[in-house]
């Protein structure tokens, strides 16, 4: 009884110091990237093709789950609506839920799925094949080479996929809205024009940034200490998305209290 | 040039090194023989600073590699990895001319020299715009060596640059790092388990086994020597002190 008790104890305490330990590194990581940003040499070419992969290549994806997402939401808050005879709120509810939630958080996650693994998965290979040692041994940093510019690019493409995703959501919902629940087209954008505020566009846009700065790092952070072979690069690449997006939903959560709680 | 002196590393409880001498003069071309997971490649990564030994201290002319600006050093050696260790990202031409691309060489420049090196390794120039995925694992090989003296190092780590190459190609690798010693005057280090590349490219060669450096000596004296160790490994006898399962 007493056994299984400290054996259970001593469990949790390993599970519980692991998870400290883990945090700690996560965090160093992350002081050590931002601390290289600002230090030459800048990686330029890498900068670009990062901000092409990331940004780029991600927007049929972000704008996909936008458009969808905007329209269930009109038809949801217009049969919600109905309830309490308040349809006309159709418009401006979808305009704040996309711009203040949806659009950052399943753009960001949409970003965690496809980047993150990505990244964890090109680091990891080049970490099993060595290819870090010699990138190294040709007197390369490869936090500067690999994880600055990848992490910079998250961090200043996702806020312009979650403004695309807004608009495209946006116009998710003005479709139905239009075309099934029998709003006047003209009517149903000045009233999501008219109850939208600066800062409700402005606080996504600061989520995404930061959505985007954790996808990159948790994929460069899982991807840079891999373990060995495939199945080492396999376990980087799913711990990367998962990673990725629980950070995503809790700092989503922290953002959201400490923007609009006062 | 290089000295290691009684240098420990171990992996978790597989300890592989347990207390490695050995010096390398300057411009001396010193060959590593040893069984197959004796520890050989991560003696190389010790020097190179990418395995950080437990004990012991390595020196590289006679600077501790734990001291001073680690990118300069890096730039007075190149490297060839086991496994190639080509950038799968970028095509050939820009995997060989990668130091001199970051260092501000003009494309065309660069270009050219990786071609030239291309040439010295025994590749035509149509491989330089191709992909390492692209290649042979005897071609990526030789790709790796072409970036390993790209930029004209002082020292020279080749990890098995014959292996994988037929015997035309590895002869022709063979003269090529000796060329490098002679010619250029470089320091150079090679692990190889082949024994025609021992004779053709060692001035002295180093026997590693159980984590320690058993026999060090020139080629004749290793064809002479009376070490157990050393008369099994180059006749590759099954019978001797080294157990044939590790
Ligand atoms: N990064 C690492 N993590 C854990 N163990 C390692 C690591 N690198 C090497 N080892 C272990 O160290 C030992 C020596 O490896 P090393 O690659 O130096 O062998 P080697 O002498 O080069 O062999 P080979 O001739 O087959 O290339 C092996 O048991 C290997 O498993
Ligand atoms: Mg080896």
């Amino acid at each position: 009884m007493i056994r299984s008790a400290t054996l259970l104890l001593g469990s949790t305490g390993r599970a519980v110091l692991n998870a400290i330990g883990a945090i700690g590194a996560v965090a160093l990581f992350a002081a050590q990237t931002i601390g290289q940003i600002a230090r030459p040499p800048f990686y330029w070419r890498e900068f670009v093709s990062a901000c092409i992969t990331i940004g780029y290549f991600s927007l049929p994806v972000v704008g996909l789950t936008a458009l969808f997402t905007g329209g269930a939401l009109a038809l949801q808050i217009y049969a919600g609506g109905a309830r309490f005879n308040a349809e006309a709120v159709v418009p401006s509810i979808v305009a704040i839920g996309m711009v203040r939630e949806l659009g950052p958080v399943l753009g960001g996650l949409m970003v965690a799925a496809r980047v993150a693994s990505s990244i964890a998965a090109e680091i990891g290979t080049m970490k099993v094949t060595e290819q870090i040692d010699a990138l190294v041994t040709l007197s390369t940093n490869p936090m500067k080479y690999l994880t600055v510019p990848r992490v910079l690019a998250a961090t200043l493409t996702v806020p312009v996929l979650v403004l695309i995703g807004d608009i495209i959501g946006i116009m998710g919902g003005y479709l139905v809205g239009t075309s099934r629940l029998g709003f006047n087209a003209a009517a149903y954008l000045q009233n999501t024009a008219d109850f939208l505020e600066f800062w409700d566009i402005a606080s996504g846009l600061v989520k995404g940034a930061v959505f985007g700065f954790i996808v990159a790092l948790m994929g460069c952070y899982f991807g840079m200490t891999s373990g060995r072979g495939a199945q080492g690069v396999g376990a980087a690449t799913k711990a990367a998305v998962v990673a990725a997006s629980v950070l995503i939903l809790a700092a989503n959560y922290i953002l959201t209290e400490a923007f609009f709680t006062a | 040039m290089i000295r290691l002196k009684n240098v420990h590393k171990a992996f978790g409880n597989n300890a592989v090194l347990n207390g490695v001498d050995l010096h390398v003069p300057k411009g001396e071309s010193m060959v590593i023989i040893g069984g197959s997971g004796t520890g050989k490649s991560v003696t190389l990564k010790c020097i190179l600073g990418l395995v950080k030994p437990d004990i012991g201290t390595i020196t590289v002319a006679d600077k501790d590699i734990k001291d001073g600006d680690r990118d300069a050093l890096l730039s007075r050696f190149g490297m060839l990895f086991q496994g190639g260790a080509l950038f799968d990202s970028m095509p050939v031409w820009q995997n060989i001319a990668f130091r001199l691309v970051q260092s501000g060489v003009s494309t065309d420049e660069a270009r050219a020299l990786a071609i030239e090196k291309l040439r010295r390794v025994g590749l035509k120039p149509d491989v330089a715009d191709r992909f390492p995925a692209e290649l042979s694992g005897g071609m990526q090989k030789r790709v790796g060596l072409a970036r390993a003296i790209a930029a004209d190092p002082e020292i020279i780590f080749f990890d098995e640059p014959t292996t994988g190459l037929d015997p035309i190609m590895a002869g022709v690798i063979n003269d090529l790092i000796r060329e490098i010693v002679v010619e250029m005057g470089a320091t150079a280090m090679t692990i190889t388990h082949d024994m025609s590349s021992v004779r053709a490219i060692a001035d002295r060669v180093a026997m590693l086994h159980d984590g320690t450096i058993k026999w060090t000596g020139t080629v004749t004296e290793m064809d002479t020597t009376g070490d157990p160790y050393v008369h099994q490994f180059i006749n590759g006898l099954s019978e001797g002190p080294i157990a044939a399962i590790r």
